[in-house]
């Protein structure tokens, strides 16, 4: 007898959920945040930034034949099977289908040259995901854009092959050769102060990394994954403004030595970071103030590593380095949750 | 003396308590130094001799010196020896000398050292004080000959400069760099740290 009156009333809240339809106190769902839920998902949002990818993919392949399209798929098969491997090894639930690691990839193969050996892609792709992603704990854990970790990883490893370049086959065709070594617009900037025209940047008819070349390319996938929602305007637009003002006022100084601010956005990795790796979701500040102060310092370590440091390029650097801040980034511009500070706040 | 297990003491320095993975002492050495097989080597054996010599010395008078100043008299025995291992090394190996530098000098702060002299050594008689040296000073030796001989391997394609990889293979300018040194390390420490949670019972057997 006991027994049972301690049962009852365990029992007795139970059959009041099963009645829902009628009693209209029910519809008042008492619940904690988040209250709203989207469609989107990972796996939706990677798919659509894999097609945003692919107009730069194709420009890259037009440009340096099918080295190119080697190494775009090197890097995907190589992040995918080291995601597996990683994830098998840590007896994780193996997400290779999200999509992840094939931008990884496909992001890691347009900063490499187009004659970047295969092997050593390979490496790259198991230092980005491994070392850049998986160590961490996986997608949403890292500290840095695991393209660019690779990437850096490979210029310090590799520092001459990932510093030779061909020119595009659209111009080695014309002289009747294969391939020809060149330096990239902005070696020539830097070591030779020749300007590439503005016209061969825009389309892509230069030296460079796979994704380094055609700015309209890439403008293209941004503007898609604008148009999707899954990029705000703030970052690419505030990267570009800052490279502008902090370039700008190099040229201005000088016109003669320092290039005009066009010439910084549509050269080099500029285009391809601003639109792919900026606006990375999981390496980049949340908050709005945050989000300024990532693109603007970042903007200006590009200028400066380009006009004054020993390296042509500076926008893997810059990414990178604003990576490390973003956790205090984050931490220090926290927008005030309504009722906190002042006075007389309910929550204290 | 019976009440000490001296092949434990020797062994523990080998595996339960290898510096630097497991006890991660003397990192400094184990990062700035160990750019090639050779360099790993003999900054393990300069330390390994400081080591042994510190341990035996202090051991031997852990009983008059008062506490109040036993870490400055430490540090002046120790710097005795490093002083001996200098100029030693300059003498005989100058080539070694001149690649380790500074860090030879530097042993006299190398926490593996002082932290076994206070640790173990000014508690311990001078035997198991020897057999304490002699393990953790082999279990250094041996973890920064590894560090280098993969550096070495992966950043030149040689271990103790014979050729291993052929012309195919580009060496990996980054792992003698100082970056090279934190990858291997971190590597190393993930490896040893899961070999030893695998199996707990051979690590605290006997």
């Amino acid at each position: 007898m006991e027994e049972t009156k301690q049962e009852k009333p365990i029992e007795q809240p139970k059959p009041v959920p099963k009645e829902p339809k009628e009693n209209p106190i029910d519809r008042l769902v008492v619940s904690s945040s988040p209250h709203f839920s989207t469609e989107d998902n990972v796996h939706k949002i990677m798919h659509t930034v894999i097609l945003a990818l692919l107009p730069a993919c194709a420009a890259s392949i037009y440009f340096f034949g099918l080295n190119a399209l080697f190494l775009i798929i090197t890097c995907i098969v190589a992040c995918m099977a080291t995601e597996y491997a990683f994830q098998k090894i840590r007896s994780k639930p193996v997400t290779i289908t999200d999509g992840s690691a094939i931008i990884t990839g496909i992001l890691l193969a347009l900063t490499l040259p187009p004659s970047f050996p295969l092997y050593a892609a390979v490496l790259g792709s198991v230092v980005a995901i491994g070392l850049g992603k998986q160590i961490f704990g996986g997608l949403g854990y890292n500290i840095f854009n695991p393209a660019l970790l690779g990437r850096a990883f490979l210029q310090a490893a590799y520092p001459v092959l990932i510093t030779t370049w061909s020119e595009p086959l659209t111009k080695a065709a014309k002289q009747g050769i294969d391939a020809v070594s060149a330096a990239t617009p902005l070696a020539l900037m830097k070591f030779e102060h020749k300007i590439t025209p503005h016209l061969d940047l825009l389309f892509g008819n230069t030296a460079g990394s796979l994704g380094e070349t055609s700015a309209i390319a890439i403008i293209l996938g941004g503007l898609y994954l604008r148009y999707k929602g899954y990029i705000n305007w703030k970052m690419p637009l505030g990267y570009f403004g800052s490279i502008a003002v902090f370039g700008g006022i190099f040229w201005l100084v000088n016109p003669l030595k320092y290039p005009d601010p066009l010439f910084h956005m549509l050269a080099g990795g500029a285009m391809l970071g601003a639109w792919f790796m900026v606006t990375d979701m999981v390496t980049t500040p949340t908050t709005p103030i945050g989000q300024w102060i990532f693109v603007i310092v970042a903007g200006f370590l590009v200028v400066i590593i380009r006009l004054l440091g020993g390296l042509p390029e500076g926008v893997m650097y810059s990414i990178l380095l604003m990576n490390a801040f973003t956790p205090l980034i984050n931490r220090h511009t926290r927008p005030k949750v309504f009722g906190e500070g002042g006075q007389g706040g309910l929550t204290g | 003396m019976a009440e000490y297990n001296l092949w434990h003491e020797f062994k523990k320095g080998l595996w339960q308590e290898i510096p630097p993975f497991r006890i991660a002492l003397g990192m400094c050495p184990a990062l700035a130094v160990t750019n090639s097989a050779t360099n790993g080597i003999a900054m393990g054996l300069a330390t390994f001799f400081v080591l042994l010599c510190a341990n035996i010395s202090v051991s031997a008078i852990r009983k008059i010196v008062p506490s109040q100043v036993r870490i400055a008299t430490y540090v002046v025995i120790i710097a005795l020896y490093v002083t001996v291992a200098d100029m030693f090394l300059a003498a005989m190996f100058p080539p070694i000398s001149k690649a380790l530098g500074p860090y030879v000098p530097l042993i006299v702060v190398n926490c593996i050292i002082l932290g076994r002299a206070e640790g173990f050594a000014q508690k311990h008689p001078i035997v198991p004080s020897i057999m304490d040296a002699l393990g953790i000073g082999i279990g250094f030796t041996l973890s920064l000959a590894l560090m280098g001989s993969i550096r070495e391997l992966l950043g030149f394609g040689s271990i103790l400069d014979i050729k291993l990889l052929g012309n195919w293979f580009e060496p990996w300018i980054i792992m003698i760099l100082p970056a090279g040194a934190f990858f291997v390390f971190g590597f190393l420490v993930a490896i040893v740290n899961y070999l030893s949670s695998k199996k707990p019972a051979e690590t605290h057997g006997h």
